[in-house]
């Protein structure tokens, strides 16, 4: 009796294992909380920098006009307004999005309705390579091709906010086209077929029904791809143009609040206005991404209880 | 009574494999027809034949006549459209899409391009109420179709079905994936049904068939064994495996 009592109250080797593995992934989660929080609170306090310490006011630096942080204006304050920046990055966002969500359904529904077999077959590695490229080879051909053909057509110096958006609108084709395919894989095959029985042609179970029913997943597929516009920075940053001007139309030079980052950050001192500014551009990014997972969070909740 | 529908000598291989070694069935406007047999038989495969919807499967040749008002459902003339609005089918697993009731009766409706709110609110009404559904469903129309039982949403989905007012309706084994319950409100549906309908049921319920079908078919391997008024077939089957199928001896 009291043998039994004892194996079972005793930790086995499978008993400690356990508790070891527990310890081991309790660690690593605390770890990465511990860097989130820290990376959260390390921009955030940057960020803020420009108000606090700097006495930026908040509405000037979201609608000023002039970036030049390291001089002084007429009336002795600092020129911090990013307003620019913020209308650029938010228009390649968006047409970036508008051109290529079209083009992205299209490919995703011949590969999973109109020619399953061999488009997918065939389409699937393409996208994945379009996915593997690094963004700087993006932004070469668009400072080699687009760059000067747009110079050709309209003149000036052809970067702007249309480079930028045919840059992107490539970038954020496949992520976006990928995940429409698998928003349109979700439908049930049983949809298709009732709506076929009902005496729908194919293209009209296509819009009357498919995409309707993925609609909220179709959603979260182009604001992934509006998030990864939003944050890139490398391409868009050799045609865009770098210069903190507000864009007059799609063809003069300006800038996005990445661009700017990635061209002067290294060219600031730590803890002076220039680089606090500069901060307080990352944490918009920062505030933005979060929006744009709110976003996806949202429309995936309403998309659950659809379906 | 008049065959509304008659196949002779049908055939069907899927990519390589023949499934119907020559199947010859008539349907009786105003009955219900069912269809038995063990599963693999070709039940399914045959009742897809007779709206095309094995069309859909790539690699599939059906071969035979399908006389349909005296018209073959094959020939290259047939409008496909128009044809599945005729023969319309029910499938097994319930299948409403997840929109609003109303929406999903009326969107055979839609299809064939009516747009008068008015007409479309009696059809659903008339719909639903011969689905006999309308009860649960009449203070409930915008609501999402997915959100009822299953039994409702399959009475939805006949609803959705008698909408487009088809002359023959399909059902592969409606009621197998509900309850006793749901199924009994189904088959008096059915039943009531037949008045206007010729309607072919696949089922692998025997008792079901014999309270409901006026006629049944059994199947075997591809092959129509035998098919009678269903009142003389559970009685007295003429082949030795309709009777032991009947009696549980297989499948
Ligand atoms: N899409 C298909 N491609 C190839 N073979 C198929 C396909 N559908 C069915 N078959 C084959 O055809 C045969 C008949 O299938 P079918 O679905 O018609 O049987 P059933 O009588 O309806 O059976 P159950 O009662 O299980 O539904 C089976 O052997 C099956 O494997
Ligand atoms: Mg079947």
């Amino acid at each position: 009796m009291d043998e039994i009592q004892k194996k079972l109250t005793a930790p086995s080797k499978a008993s400690r294992e356990d508790v070891t593995g527990r310890i081991i992934s309790y660690t690593c989660i605390a770890a990465i909380i511990i860097l989130v929080i820290s990376i959260l609170y390390f921009i955030t306090s940057r960020g803020i920098a420009t108000f606090t310490t700097n006495h930026v006011s908040l509405w000037q630096f979201l609608s000023g006009k002039e970036w030049n942080p390291g001089t002084l204006n007429a009336k002795g304050q600092p020129q911090v307004g990013a307003l620019p920046m913020i209308v650029t990055s938010f228009s390649v966002t968006i047409l970036a999005a508008l051109v290529a969500t079209p083009f992205a359904i299209a490919v995703a529904l011949f590969m999973t309705d109109i020619a399953p077999k061999n488009g997918a077959k065939f389409l699937q590695p393409v996208i994945e390579l379009l996915v593997g490229i690094p963004s700087v080879v993006y932004g070469f051909i668009g400072l080699t091709v687009v760059v000067p053909f747009i110079r050709h057509l309209f003149g000036g110096t052809g970067s702007g906010i249309l480079a930028g958006t045919i840059v992107l609108f490539v970038m954020v084709l496949p992520t976006i086209t990928s995940l429409s395919v698998d928003a349109l894989r979700a439908v049930p095959t049983y949809f298709r077929s009732a709506s076929l029985a009902l005496g729908a042609t194919r293209f009209q179970t296509i819009y009357k029904v498919l995409l309707r029913a993925a609609m909220p997943r179709l959603l979260t597929a182009v604001i992934f791809g509006m998030a990864r516009a939003f944050g890139e920075a490398l391409a868009v940053q050799m045609v865009i143009g770098n210069a903190v001007l507000m864009p007059r139309n799609l063809v003069t030079p300006t800038s996005t609040l990445t661009s700017q980052l990635t061209t002067n950050i290294g060219n600031t001192i730590m803890g002076t206005l220039p680089n606090n500014a500069l901060w307080s551009l990352a944490l918009i990014l920062l505030l933005m991404s979060l929006v744009f997972n709110l976003l996806i969070r949202c429309i995936g909740k309403r998309g659950e209880i659809k379906s | 009574m008049t065959a509304i529908l008659k196949t002779r000598d049908v055939h069907l291989s899927y990519a390589k494999q023949e499934t119907l070694h020559g199947v010859n069935l008539d349907f009786d406007d105003h009955s219900i027809t069912a269809l038995i047999g063990p599963s693999g038989c070709g039940k399914s495969t045959f009742l897809r034949c007779l709206n095309r919807m094995n069309d859909l499967i790539p690699k599939t040749t059906v071969t035979g006549s399908f006389q349909f008002h005296g018209k073959d459902i094959y020939a290259p003339t047939t409008n496909l459209v128009e044809l599945r609005k005729q023969i319309g089918m029910v499938f097994q697993q319930p299948n409403p899409f997840p929109f609003s009731v109303y929406e999903n009766v009326t969107y055979g409706l839609k299809l064939a391009g009516h747009t008068n709110r008015h007409y479309l609110d009696e059809q659903v009404e008339r719909a639903l109420k011969q689905a006999a559904v309308w009860d649960e469903t009449k203070d409930a129309l915008n609501k999402n179709a997915m959100s009822f039982s299953g039994g409702q949403q399959q009475r939805i989905c006949i609803a959705r079905l008698l909408a487009v007012q088809p002359d023959i309706i399909l059902l592969d084994e409606p009621t197998s994936a509900l309850d006793p319950i749901s199924s009994a409100q189904i088959e008096t549906t059915l039943l009531a049904l037949k008045k206007t309908y010729c309607i072919i049921i696949v089922t692998h319920n025997l008792q079901q068939a014999s309270r409901i079908a006026d006629r049944t078919a059994f199947m075997l391997n591809g092959n129509l064994i035998e098919d009678d008024l269903t009142s003389k077939m559970f009685t007295k089957p003429a082949n030795q495996a309709t009777s032991d199928y009947l009696n549980g001896k297989f499948g």
